[in-house]
């Protein structure tokens, strides 16, 4: 195992050029462009501003700038996160020719497919920044926690990566499967809502998607300043590591299957 | 120069017809066995749908060998070279390759085609093992060998196939590999270029490289290769000087031939000589005799005899049958032999054809036999013509 991502460093090229690729089609020919890296996650950000809105009038409290920022925080890692296993799902059979035709290490194209949606993710995060400059979010110390939340996420999205894609290459339901998921999870997640409104027996359960703790941490040392909940952030990073464990070792053991299955 | 570049050691392959897994029920166990058991569970048996496409085949390359590998569609060539790659995997048995492999399955598989020409060279060396510094020091070369200067900045969608067979031999020809292997590449894009890619593979097998080359152009694999292997069936059954087994290949024997259970008559047997004697290589128009005996099972009647000229690439050349060329059919009693000989002319472009035999009935559109490929013949002509047809050209210039 080592071995074998030892060797996926020497592909590092190759993987820059797959990413590359991923990137340049997917804008080529379309009007909009770059735009739309933006465009999706506004949209998601849109409808968090919507449902905060619908919380707002309920209870009679104004909506204030900071539950923008803090639906935005959110949203922007999770559309990242839907659309890297949306992508990744497919990132080998999009590539059938070079499956069967070409040898290379095959994880190149779910890890290549995560990468390419990381791209988009910079874009709108430009855009966040925008964001909470506006809402006067300012800065903090506790900053420092975003890029561990973000690498636990980014692995997240390359083992579910890993593990979707060479099952979608034998059953093309769980293409299928993923986007009923993918469509329904964000009321799973607390994406629109804060786990803790969930009450002390409800947030628990929330929380155990990995996803969940991540996201909140994000809120947490972003937008309210302080150090996400640890024990979470740990749950979910031991969950990533595991999966990330399971799934490559079962893409590697499924790799020769690949060309004659696809 | 003698050192091992590959060596197959009874290496076994196995694969299924029609869909994979009928149903989920059947998958789980499945992956499960493939799991735990490991992959040469029962590799010794066949299932219901399994087939073999190779089966106990050994060899060894030397490096700087000029190799070739013949037969028939779905002999397992193919096979070998996805083997090779790496894309798939032996059942059974094992193989070793030492030294960086290139192989060209496909001219142009890695393209892109919403990606310029320009980005694909980049895109497809990189997929092909060279490094961006490589590929930036050879560019200007690769564009020059696929004379595509103009195009080059034009995504390859708008290309023409030949072009776009172009741009792809380039990228590979520039690999600098220690083994090239290459599949059926010089059938694609026009004359000129084919020549071209000849030279450039003739030049990096002289650079000390070792070449691999599958086809069924033993025009190309005899000029090519020095040793060459004939598979049929996924068995190896002939390995030796590339000319031998070219010419062992045109003349797969009368010898062991598969039973006729079911048939009401067969052909039991095909040659082609010529005016002096016997052989599978003729000069462009020589006059040849092509002989097919048909032995009858049960009683048969208004049978016709058909000859099917193929080219290299599958496509007729010539078609006729005795029920055309006479207006007669005839019939055949149980043990009954008949021979039909068909004089024929060979006006034909040098280069390997096929030969086929068909014994039918027109009005039931009912096949009893059929050999195909009976036999191949090698063409060869004095002057430098190209294409099926010899049409004894002249040329003045006034």
């Amino acid at each position: 195992m080592i071995n074998e991502i030892r060797r996926l460093m020497e592909y590092r090229e190759l993987i820059y050029a797959i990413t590359w690729k991923d990137i340049r089609i997917k804008y080529k020919q379309s009007v909009m462009g770059v735009m739309w890296a933006i465009f999706m996650p506004a949209l998601v950000v849109s409808a968090g501003v919507l449902v905060k809105f619908a919380f707002a009038r309920l209870s009679g409290a104004p909506l204030g700038l900071s539950q923008v920022a803090t639906v935005s925080v959110k949203a922007i890692p999770w559309s990242f996160f839907i659309a890297s296993l949306r992508f990744g799902t497919n990132s080998l059979t999009m590539n059938v020719n070079l499956v069967t035709k070409i040898y290379f290490p095959n994880e190149i194209f779910p890890i290549s497919a995560v990468l390419s949606q990381l791209f988009d993710f910079a874009i709108a995060s430009g855009v966040l920044f925008v964001i909470l400059v506006v809402a006067q979010v300012g800065w903090s110390i506790y900053l420092l926690w975003a890029p561990i939340l973000l690498s636990v996420l980014i692995l997240l999205a390359i083992s579910s990566a890993l593990l979707l894609s060479a099952a979608n290459l034998f059953f093309r339901d769980v293409k299928y499967i993923v986007e009923v998921i993918v469509t329904f999870a964000i009321f799973f997640t607390p994406v629109f809502y804060e786990a803790d409104f969930m009450g002390p027996v409800w947030k628990p359960i929330i929380l155990l998607n990995p996803v969940a703790p991540i996201l909140e941490g994000f809120n947490a040392c972003i937008v309210l300043k302080k150090t996400p909940e640890l024990a979470w952030v740990a749950y979910s990073a031991v969950i990533a590591v595991t999966l990330f464990l399971v799934s490559f070792r079962f893409f590697k053991t499924m790799e020769p299957a690949f060309a004659e299955n696809i | 120069m003698s050192e091992t570049a590959i060596a197959f050691n009874q290496v076994y392959k196995k694969f299924k017809k029609g869909e994979i897994y009928d149903s989920l029920r059947d998958l789980i166990p499945g992956l499960a066995k493939r799991l735990f058991v490991g992959r040469n569970g029962n590799a010794d048996s066949l299932g219901s749908k399994e087939f073999w496409s190779l089966r106990d085949v050994s060899f060894e390359i030397k490096k700087g060998e000029s190799f070739g590998i013949i037969g028939h569609n779905g002999a397992g060539k193919s096979t070998i070279l996805k083997l090779l790659s790496g894309i798939m995997k032996p059942t059974r048995g094992s193989l070793e390759v030492h030294g960086r492999l290139s192989a060209l399955i496909e001219v142009g598989a890695g393209f892109h085609p919403d990606l310029t020409g320009r980005e694909n060279i980049f895109l497809n060396g990189i997929i092909l093992g060279m490094s961006k510094g490589e590929i930036r020091r050879k560019f200007d070369e690769i564009v020059e060998f696929s004379g595509l200067e103009e195009f080059i900045d034009t995504p390859v969608k708008r290309y023409s196939s030949g072009m776009y067979a172009r741009l792809g031999f380039s990228v590979a020809a520039h690999l600098e590999p220690d083994i090239l292997v290459i599949d059926e590449v010089l059938s694609v894009g026009d004359l000129v270029f084919q020549k071209q890619c000849a030279e450039k593979m003739k030049s990096i097998f002289r650079g000390g490289a070792t070449l691999i080359f599958v086809s069924h152009n033993l025009r190309a694999v005899t000029d090519l290769c020095q040793r060459c292997i004939l598979l049929d069936h996924g068995k190896l059954i002939q390995d030796g000087p590339a000319v031998e087994v070219t010419q062992y290949y045109m003349n797969p024997g009368q010898g062991a031939k598969e039973a006729h259970v079911g048939k009401e008559a067969y052909i039991s047997s095909v040659t082609l000589r010529g005016e002096n004697g016997g052989g599978f290589l003729f000069d462009t128009g020589d006059k040849v005799f092509l002989e097919v005996e048909v032995t009858g099972i049960a009683s048969c009647e208004k049978l016709s005899v058909t000859a099917y000229f193929a080219d290299n690439d599958y496509n007729c050349v010539f078609a006729s049958s005795t029920q055309e060329l006479n207006k007669t059919t005839f019939s055949l009693g149980p043990g009954e032999k008949k021979k039909v000989i068909f004089e024929l002319n060979l006006h034909l472009g040098p280069g390997t054809y096929h030969v086929s035999t068909f014994v039918y009935r027109f009005d039931l559109q009912k096949l009893y036999d059929s050999q195909d490929p009976a036999i191949a013949l090698q063409i060869r002509s004095n002057t430098d013509i190209r294409g099926v047809a010899n049409l004894y050209p002249k040329a003045a210039i006034e």
